[in-house]
């Protein structure tokens, strides 16, 4: 019993980033019509803010190692330490967190720059355009990361605050011991969909928005520019993406390819979730998260061996036949 | 005659197919070309002034960091075969034929390769440098994969290939070539080292878990070392479970450990995957557990210094083996240590200890032969013995071409005495405890000429 609540917690956390992909790229698919392949660059955009505002605070001086005989050897001394000792150290430590507040901008300007530069141009051309100029530019910020950062994973860590485990077990009696981070990653990506579902559905400009989403030529009609709130709404998208990848760099080191291989998932999950459906995006993101951990254990690997390699397409296949339109779609999204 | 409707004549088609022709046939007579010195051997360099080295390494991909040190390795032994530098372990190499005045008289140069730790591209930079480089040998690896795909084609292009890390028994073992030599140990030898000491650490009777790299590797040493303790101390296997290269969240192959009534986990992994293998391993509390009345213990069976600085702090304790490190006593550790470290500032890995002997290996046999025709190389490397190069007297054993030499388990440094003293040594294990027939793994090296 404890495996599978383990698996089950371990499924929430890898479903909450497909979760908070598959719901930037439903929201600009319910928007703006798009079929967004860039979408996990955005994510990997993310995890490289992490990086990069690690390496500028961890600018370092070479100082001479002097327990180290056999040779010159130097230490990396960062220049936060040496100028602020104590207080050095702690912003280092907590160098993820303070990336949030760096990324939030500049994820919204990647996201717009996006948009108005090169996306806005493909609105009314067919999906197969879409999909070819955006996985281009998938294809390139890829590169131009890979150019900067080289093709290596670079691993980020957590604050040692939150770096090692919580016993969750103990209120039910039962031995979960489960990291702490992984555990702020699914309350983060909790909070950020509640965000996000709250400002729809509770803000004016989210009001609109979802009026532009069921009936785009009438919100128009009334004199609102609906193009400008969407574009802010890819803006947003991009956002949550990037603040997605960033959480996950403690997870899983960030290269240059991540996005891809979330994307490919993320894809299967908004296909699985019903396009242009949020709920079902964000459903099907832990459910698909939560199938593929449980399928990894052994007692399910031992009956049907190399499972956990097939089980997120297995499912999509069976809800594709069984239900067409996804789980929670709508009629008429991409069936033109 | 013309065809109007593709605007194509009868005589443009004729001229067309003689072009394409030539054209397809220019690369074999090149290659023709190749051995045009008429010593019957490839990229012979003997009317060169210099002699090309190619050195194959992963620049990307899992074992990124290796391949970075394998190539400062291949660098200064290239250095000190030219004169240059304090010539490493040129001073403490027996027996040493080499003059410091390149190879044969020849001054040394090298290309360089990205093997991408996949077999195919690889081999298609081997290739590019055996047909477009000339090198006359060429060397690298970092993963078992790629070294007996590289080994390969180094047998059907009479190129001789020294591996750099790989530890695959098939490598000399069913996958051997006249054509490959190993100076690196193999899975059996850690198997064979680490028995006895995970005996006396954690005794007998443990219920083992192994997560596994899913491929030649990997599958190589699971078996190696489930054999070695079965028959040291009644070590079984609860599970054994193969996770894909360069996986990098390892949390749902780790969380079915917890409850799988395992005491001890085995981690067949190596570079990146075993940095994150492990850490997530302890960030699961795995080793805060009891089980069967026992403290669980991980087990990694190859680690380096590389590695253990990746870890970081989850690597302290751990018990593995290595082929060596550099804080070992012995004149020819110092010597290459000392010429490593001033040259870059940091120790070298077991990476660049092993590429760095493969190259003065085979220069050395080079000038014992007296000739680069790669047959009698070959013939010079083979049940070779020679000494100073850091892990006692040692052995290039012509059956498999595999070298026979001590091994070294270590443990992670619980207190390290430096930024560089991650590992230190727990036993010295003599190269008669790890040596087997080759026959155990056997294979056919195939014919000298080609």
């Amino acid at each position: 019993m404890d495996a599978i609540f383990l698996q089950i917690l371990n499924g929430l956390d890898k479903g909450g980033a497909y979760a908070l992909i598959a719901l930037g790229l439903t929201l600009i698919f319910g928007t703006l019509g798009v079929v967004n392949f860039a979408h996990g660059a955005l994510f990997m955009l993310g995890a490289f803010c992490a990086v990069t505002v690690n390496k500028v605070i961890t600018l370092s001086a070479k100082v001479r190692d002097e327990s180290v005989t056999f040779f010159e050897a130097y230490k990396d001394v960062p220049y936060l330490e040496m100028w602020l000792g104590d207080t050095g150290s702690l912003i280092i430590d907590w160098s993820i967190p303070i990336s949030l507040v760096v990324a939030i901008p500049v994820m919204l300007g990647v996201g717009l720059a996006m948009e108005r530069g090169l996306i806005r141009h493909f609105y009314k051309r067919p999906h197969a355009d879409q999909i070819l100029v955006t996985f281009g530019l998938a294809i390139v910020l890829q590169e131009i990361v890979k150019a900067f950062y080289g093709a290596n994973p670079i691993p980020q860590t957590a604050p040692d605050f939150f770096s090692g485990t919580v016993n969750l077990g103990g209120l039910i009696g039962m031995d979960l011991t489960y990291p702490t981070w992984r555990l702020v990653y699914f309350i983060f990506s909790m909070g950020i969909i509640a965000s996000v579902f709250s400002f729809l559905q509770f803000t004016t400009f989210g009001m609109v928005v979802r009026a532009g989403m069921a009936d785009r030529e009438t919100v128009q009609l009334l004199g609102i520019n609906i193009t400008k709130r969407f574009s802010v709404v890819f803006g947003l998208a991009a956002v949550v993406s990037g603040l997605a990848g960033l959480m996950y760099t403690p997870i899983l080191p960030p290269d240059y390819h991540m996005g891809m291989d979330f994307l490919v998932l993320s894809f299967v999950v908004v296909v699985v979730g019903g396009m242009g459906s949020l709920p079902g995006a964000v459903a099907a993101g832990f459910l698909l998260g939560i199938l593929q951990s449980l399928a990894s254990m052994t007692e399910v690997k031992s009956i049907f061996p190399g499972i956990d390699q097939i089980i997120i397409y297995l499912i999509a296949m069976i809800v594709l036949l069984v239900r067409p339109r996804g789980l929670m779609g709508r009629k008429g999204v991409m069936e033109d | 005659m013309t065809n109007q409707k593709n605007g194509i004549s009868r005589r443009s088609f004729l001229k067309g197919s003689v072009a394409a022709g030539a054209a397809l046939s220019a690369p074999a007579l090149w290659v023709q070309g190749a051995y045009a010195g008429g010593h019957g051997f490839r990229n012979d360099p003997t009317n060169k002034a210099t002699v090309t080295l190619g050195f194959n390494v992963p620049q990307t991909g899992a074992y990124a960091d290796e391949g970075a040190d394998e190539l400062r390795a291949f660098k200064l032994a290239v250095k000190h075969l030219n004169g240059e530098g304090d010539g490493g372990m040129m001073q403490t190499m027996k027996p040493m034929n080499l003059k410091g005045n390149g190879i044969l008289g020849k001054k040394v140069d090298f290309v360089t390769g990205d093997t991408q730790t996949k077999s195919d591209a690889a081999r298609a930079s081997a290739k590019r440098m055996i047909e477009k480089d000339g090198v006359i040998m060429f060397s690298g690896g970092s993963s078992s994969g790629v070294a007996i795909a590289v080994q390969a084609l180094a047998q059907e292009m009479g190129t001789i290939f020294m591996a750099g890390l790989t530890h695959s028994n098939d490598t000399t073992g069913k996958d051997r070539r006249r054509y490959g030599f190993r100076h690196f140990f193999n899975a059996h030898m850690s198997g064979a080292a680490l028995a006895p000491v995970l005996q006396a650490e954690y005794g007998d009777d443990r219920q083992v878990y192994h997560l596994t790299a899913d491929y030649t590797w990997g599958w190589s040493q699971e078996e190696s070392i489930q054999k070695a303790t079965a028959a040291q101390a009644n070590w079984k296997t609860v599970n054994a479970v193969r996770t894909p290269l360069g996986a990098g969240d390892f949390s749902q192959y780790i969380t079915p450990v917890l409850n799988s009534g395992a005491d001890t986990l085995v981690l067949n992994h190596y570079g990146k995957d075993m940095v994150n293998s492990l850490t997530q391993a302890v960030q699961f509390g795995l080793l805060d557990k009891q089980v069967n009345g026992k403290d669980f213990q991980v087990v990694v069976p190859l680690f380096s210094r590389l590695m253990a600085q990746g870890a970081g702090e989850s690597i302290k304790g751990i018990i593995g083996s290595t082929g060596w490190n550099w804080s070992l006593q012995d004149a020819g550790s110092q010597a290459f240590t000392k010429s490593f470290g001033q040259e870059y500032g940091f120790p070298p890995s077991q990476a660049a200890h092993t590429c760095y002997c493969q190259t003065l290996l085979y220069a050395d046999a080079v000038e014992r032969a007296g000739t680069f025709d790669p047959v009698q190389v070959i013939k010079a490397l083979e049940d070779h013995e020679f000494d100073g190069m850091g892990n006692g007297p040692s052995l290039y054993r012509g059956a498999d071409h595999q070298v026979f030499k001590n091994v070294l388990v270590v443990r992670g440094n619980q207190n390290p005495s430096s930024q560089f003293d991650l590992l230190s040594v727990v036993d010295i294990v003599d190269r008669d405890q790890v040596t087997y027939s080759p026959d155990l793994y056997a294979g056919d090296l195939g014919p000298y000429k080609v």
